[in-house]
């Protein structure tokens, strides 16, 4: 007030930074607010649809044994989000996938804020710690380590930030594949990859599970693709192209026919959906990569603005 | 498909009476231990060091649970349980040495455990994968937790539940197992499935 007084002019500078500065802070604190807020979303409550397509399968199931188990599964999505409770107790490695607005202001310090809301939410919620040093087996507690969580980046026109946050469990990432097959096979060597990798997968992904697909790129890229097809797309989607949708109702089809179920009990539903992404390849590889999503399939979609308000979507 | 009620420990005639697809709901006490655990157990048994907790006619649960500590009490938040095919390796002898009557898990176990279930008179059984709050509902109190030095999804969590299922039986103490079963007869179809898909 004795500034102002004495310099007015400097007053509008020194109260813009302070505006500034707070702001600033304001907008750290609204991210890892937001993130830790996602990420209790994501665990606590299953998108719609995926919990569509599991009621679908309670009522088209006729295995009782499986049957009994899709209502189990419904019951306990029930009880998670009228408790506030973590769906199920894997609430995985987490990892983020971030479209950052170039024009949106912190990304320098997004990775730092994206730990401390991983740490947040972990103590908050709270999540299992799952980050665990493969040399030592020693866990971290808190889901923080090297690489974890790990961030996928993406630079987008705009001023706003998207990040998707996917908790997923051990149990489904443990049976994924990376094949190699000769290009000569062409798509026989993909379909084959696939039944192949849901056999050897049986029961331990938690079926009815969402097979994803990656083909292409590189061992790295097949592998990418693979995953966020199968957790981030939403069930019902369809593919854009009509050739790629065929296929992938094709081994819909044939994935359920071979009569794995819930669980592993028989019965017609072993997987949701079937997701394929790709990417154009090296004329010497042909890489095809299986990712198995489990029914649990977590995630939430954060919508950030420059002003610190956001929006949660699932 | 008979629904059962046992009360911990379980004794042998209870379990000879179980067969694949019964249901089973578990009240008394139950004990998590994932891989850690379980190789701890058999060290233990190697030195013929006694074991935190008697397991004779004991359940034990694959699961490691999300928990909250308040006012120096443990509380269980989520308990659904982990793949069991990782403790394939110990689970036969975890039976034989222990005596361990229920193993709670999912996604199915292999031959070696359902010879030692025959031989020793035990049961896998399976609790829905993923269902975690559902489990923590039946999970009414943590007796005690051993181990921690494993952290917390590996520990031994003894914990005190009421009804604690649907649990279903997937291998009997006849040596049936059912989730292989399912898998035998799916491999079976493979061949004609792919030549449906056109691989030759």
């Amino acid at each position: 007030m004795i500034i102002l007084y004495m310099k007015p002019g400097y007053n509008t500078i020194i109260d813009g930074c302070f505006g500034l500065n707070n702001d600033i802070s304001y907008l750290r604190d609204k991210i890892v607010e937001a993130v830790a807020e996602g990420l209790r979303r994501a665990v606590t409550i299953l998108p719609p649809d995926v919990k569509e397509a599991l009621e679908k399968a309670y009522r088209k199931e006729e295995n009782e044994a499986a049957k009994a188990q899709l209502k189990a599964i419904l019951d306990n999505v029930e009880i998670a989000r009228k408790t506030g409770r973590p769906i199920c107790q894997d609430t995985g490695l987490i990892i983020y996938y971030v479209k950052a607005g170039s024009k949106f202001p912190l990304l320098n310090e997004l990775e730092k804020l994206l730990i401390e809301a991983t740490k947040k939410a972990t103590k908050e919620v709270p999540l299992r710690p799952n980050a665990v040093d493969p040399f030592t087996g020693r866990n971290s507690g808190d889901n923080t380590g090297r690489y974890v969580p790990f961030i996928h980046w993406e630079i987008v026109d705009g001023d706003e930030l998207e990040i998707s946050v996917l908790p997923k469990g051990g149990g489904s990432e443990a049976v994924a594949v990376l094949n190699m097959p000769p290009p000569g096979k062409g798509l026989a060597g993909v379909k084959e990859t696939v039944i192949e990798a849901v056999l050897a997968a049986g029961a331990k992904p938690c079926p009815p599970t969402i097979v994803g697909i990656g083909i292409g790129g590189g061992a790295d890229i097949a592998t990418i693709l693979a995953k966020k097809a199968s957790s981030l797309r939403k069930i019902g989607s369809e593919n854009p192209d009509p050739k790629i949708a065929e296929l992938e109702r094709e081994l819909y089809e044939a994935i359920n026919e071979l009569g794995i179920g819930a669980m592993g009990l028989g019965g017609k539903h072993s997987v949701l959906a079937v997701h394929i992404d790709y990417a154009y390849r090296h004329p010497a590889t042909y890489p095809v990569a299986i990712v198995f999503q489990c029914w649990a399939a977590r995630r939430a979609f954060i919508h950030i603005k420059p002003d610190g308000s956001y929006s949660i979507t699932q | 498909m008979a629904t059962y009620n046992l009360k911990t420990p379980i004794s042998r005639e209870e379990i000879e009476k179980l067969r694949v697809r019964d249901i089973v709901y578990v009240t008394g006490t139950i004990v998590t231990a994932r891989d850690a655990a379980h190789r701890r157990m058999l060290e233990y048994v190697d030195k013929e060091k006694s074991l935190p907790i008697n397991l004779e006619g004991g359940v034990i649960y694959h699961c490691g649970p999300v928990v909250k500590k308040k006012n120096n009490e443990w509380e269980v938040i989520a308990a659904g349980p982990t793949t069991s095919a990782r403790m394939e390796l110990y689970e036969h002898l975890v039976i034989e040495k222990l005596g361990v009557r229920i193993i709670i898990g999912k996604g199915g176990m292999g031959s070696k455990t359902a010879e030692a279930c025959k031989k020793y008179k035990a049961v896998y059984t399976i609790f829905t994968g993923g269902a975690g709050a559902l489990a923590a509902n039946a999970i009414k109190r943590v007796a005690k937790v051993e181990w921690l030095d494993l952290g917390i999804p590996e520990a031994l969590w003894v914990f005190e539940v009421e009804n604690f299922g649907p649990l279903l039986v997937a291998i009997d103490s006849t040596g049936r197992n059912l989730i292989q079963e399912t898998m035998e007869n799916a491999l079976k179809k493979k061949d004609e499935i792919l030549a449906k898909l056109g691989v030759k």
